[in-house]
């Protein structure tokens, strides 16, 4: 019967044979279908699959090109990269001084990157407090409206900021509120004199955090959203007749029912601590200042590239991808521990 | 009887019948929470769009942004298509857009098809490699180091090759292609279909809708990427729109010296676009969004992203 089964297999063809094989599979189960796969020889699982591999091959080269290579490359946060002892990046690489932890040395030593550090932190705890709800407020409240013309209407609008760049939301901001924008204007010919938001760095957190809020809270409705839509009606209906009011129905049905999405989120962004966008800070560093708005990513950038610091950018960069790699492992440690799933399964 | 009719809910009502009749306040709060959020997302996009559209007495009249439209003056636009760094930066966004969404779709789908057979060769390592991705990032200095010394500098494929691949949209694919059953694919087989007719015949029409929004999704993220252009393009007339954007709006840049606002009477190289051109780029980097958006949205409810989004 394994023969069988194996050689089909092997043919490149068992859909021949497919359905008595199938009930041999089922009738001895898992014992057919390993000892099929072990007697398959490597070259002819070769000659089966070569159009597949094939196939990946393209995103994998691109991958090992534009990902794996520079994931790679961060070793010369360990040199002292000059790019001009070679012709080329390669034998720059090459011909550069190794000097050990020196890059790290100087930059726990760097005042300008702890301040990085601290800025980038303070934005996600800031944003945990007053981004993170709003979604989850935004769809609780659509979830409660009845007419479904006027949900879909609002869900089109609120959707849409996501799909704009960068540049484009900071731009409506300073159209709106800069210092010659629509609100200014207005307030100027009301006889006011405005304040220029957008280069005030005593209020940059809010600035910030209300760009990420116009363009992504509706967008981050979603998937409480779905979750709002599994909730079984029967559970409020049961509650109600119990003679729970709206607010308890919402604190005893609807919150719970929210509980796991909340707290995976809650447990993904923790593990993202250290990426609170890179293009929104970069765009907005001059007008602001470096005080308040280099985080990490921009200091690499800055260090790196434009002040050609090559070894130090890299030290920065290679610092942060260990701890983010640290916290999202420790982040879904902790989502398993909720018994969430995480981004990646438990195995 | 009378008790009857009092519970029976109004036939047209979508209110549960255990449900208690909404307060005046909760009904006007909900009302005016909603309509604010609405508003603050059309009223930037609608002052915007009236002044790119308004001439420029209409603009000095109203000491700049232009609520209330009066006219209907496309000069803005014209002049931004007639040539110069605008027009250039929307036919690269343009190339970059339509060669890169094309190049990451055939190589999304092409892989996330090599990967939808479990049992196949290598399988469980290839899936590892790909979603390796999400775990380990390229750093941005290596990454420069690595298009530069590929020569890439000043070339658009510096825009598309580095983010020409997205695990996460690779993952979604292979997840629709693995719900077609495989008896299909059998059939084909026993006809005599190799793997890529299978992939175009079979699996492709099957799975539309999806593609379609891995398409749109790539599409979006080649239109509004911005921070490449900083690092790998130096050339003026190289430069995609969001950058423009970003020199117009926030740096306060002029156009370059052999702009379209030269060649307009009235705007020398010196004066700096007037606001209803900078509007009307504004615009002409928004409206892609606004066409592809729809289109998106459509597949809100086929469960598409929903499912994505959940995992």
């Amino acid at each position: 019967m394994s023969e069988l089964a194996s050689e089909t297999a092997g043919m490149g063809a068992p859909s021949l044979v497919s359905e008595p094989q199938e009930t041999v599979v089922k009738k001895a189960k898992k014992k057919v279908k390993v000892v099929s796969r072990q007697q398959l020889s490597f070259g002819k699982r070769l000659r089966r699959d070569w159009p597949l591999l094939l196939m990946c091959l393209p995103a994998m080269l691109l991958l090992l090109v534009f990902h794996y290579v520079p994931a790679l490359g961060n070793i010369i946060a360990f040199q002292d990269y000059n790019p001009f002892v070679g012709d080329d990046p390669l034998e720059a690489f090459l011909y550069s001084e190794w000097i050990g932890f020196g890059n790290f040395e100087y930059l726990f030593k760097n005042a300008a990157f702890w301040d990085s550090v601290v800025n980038t932190l303070s934005i996600t705890a800031f944003q945990l407090v007053f981004y993170f709800p709003i979604p989850i407020f935004l769809a609780i409240l659509l979830n409660s409206i009845l007419s479904p013309r006027i949900r879909s209407l609002v869900q089109s609008v609120v959707y849409l900021p996501h799909f704009f760049s960068w540049v484009l939301v900071v731009s409506l901001f300073q159209m709106m509120i800069g210092g010659a924008g629509l609100l200014a204007q207005t307030l100027r010919q009301a006889g006011y004199t405005p304040p220029d938001m957008m280069t005030d760095p005593d209020t940059f957190m809010f600035l910030i955090t209300s760009q990420a809020l116009w363009k992504d809270a509706g967008w981050g409705m979603i998937v409480f959203l779905a979750a709002l839509a599994a909730i079984d009606p029967a559970l409020y209906e049961a509650a109600a007749a119990d003679g729970a009011g709206r607010w308890r129905r919402m604190w005893h049905v609807t919150l719970p029912g929210l509980r796991s999405v909340i707290i995976l989120l809650l447990i993904l962004r923790l593990g993202d601590a250290l990426n609170v966008g890179f293009e929104q800070f970069v765009l907005q560093r001059e007008m602001v200042g470096r005080e308040a708005a280099e985080v990490v990513d921009t200091y690499v950038y800055y260090q790196g590239i434009a002040v050609q610091q090559w070894g130090i950018g890299a030290a920065a960069g290679l610092f942060k991808a260990v701890i983010g790699l640290l916290l999202i492992v420790g982040a879904n440690k902790l989502a398993h521990r909720f018994g969430e799933q995480g981004i990646y399964r438990k195995s | 009887m009378s008790a009857d009719t009092v519970i029976r809910p109004r036939r047209n009502s979508l209110r549960p019948v255990w449900e208690e009749k909404p307060t005046l306040i909760g009904q006007f709060g909900k009302g005016a929470i909603l309509t604010v959020v609405v508003l603050a997302v059309l009223v930037p996009l609608w002052t915007v769009a009236v002044t790119s559209l308004s001439s420029e007495k209409t603009i000095n009249e109203a000491g700049g942004y232009v609520f209330i439209p009066r006219e209907f003056n496309p000069s803005a636009y014209v002049v931004i298509f007639s040539g110069g760094q605008v027009t250039d930066a929307i036919l690269v966004s343009t190339i970059v857009t339509v060669a890169g969404t094309a190049l990451s779709l055939i190589v999304t789908v092409l892989a996330a098809y090599g990967l939808s057979r479990p049992g196949t060769l290598g399988h469980r390592g290839i899936l590892f490699y790909f979603l390796l991705t999400f775990l380990i990032y390229p750093g941005m200095i290596p990454s420069y180091l690595v298009v530069t010394g590929l020569g890439l500098k000043d070339n658009l494929l510096s825009l598309i090759l580095p983010t020409a691949i997205s695990a996460f949209n690779l993952v979604v694919l292979r997840a629709f292609f693995m719900s077609i059953p495989g008896e299909l694919y059998d059939s084909a087989r026993i006809d005599g279909a190799g793997e890529l007719r299978i992939l175009t015949r079979i699996v492709l029409p099957l799975s539309k809708a999806v593609t379609a929004v891995v398409g749109l999704f790539y599409a979006v993220g080649y239109w509004n990427a911005f921070f490449n252009a900083i690092l790998y393009i130096d050339r003026s007339d190289l430069q995609p729109v969001q950058r423009v954007l970003q020199q117009f709006i926030l740096a306060g840049q002029s156009p370059a010296t052999s702009g379209a606002a030269v060649a307009i009477p009235g705007l020398g190289s010196s004066v700096p676009p007037s606001l209803a051109i900078k509007m009307a780029v504004v615009v002409v980097t928004i409206v892609p969004a606004l066409i592809i958006y729809p289109f998106i949205q459509r597949h809100f409810t086929k469960g598409v992203i929903i499912g994505a989004v959940k995992g």
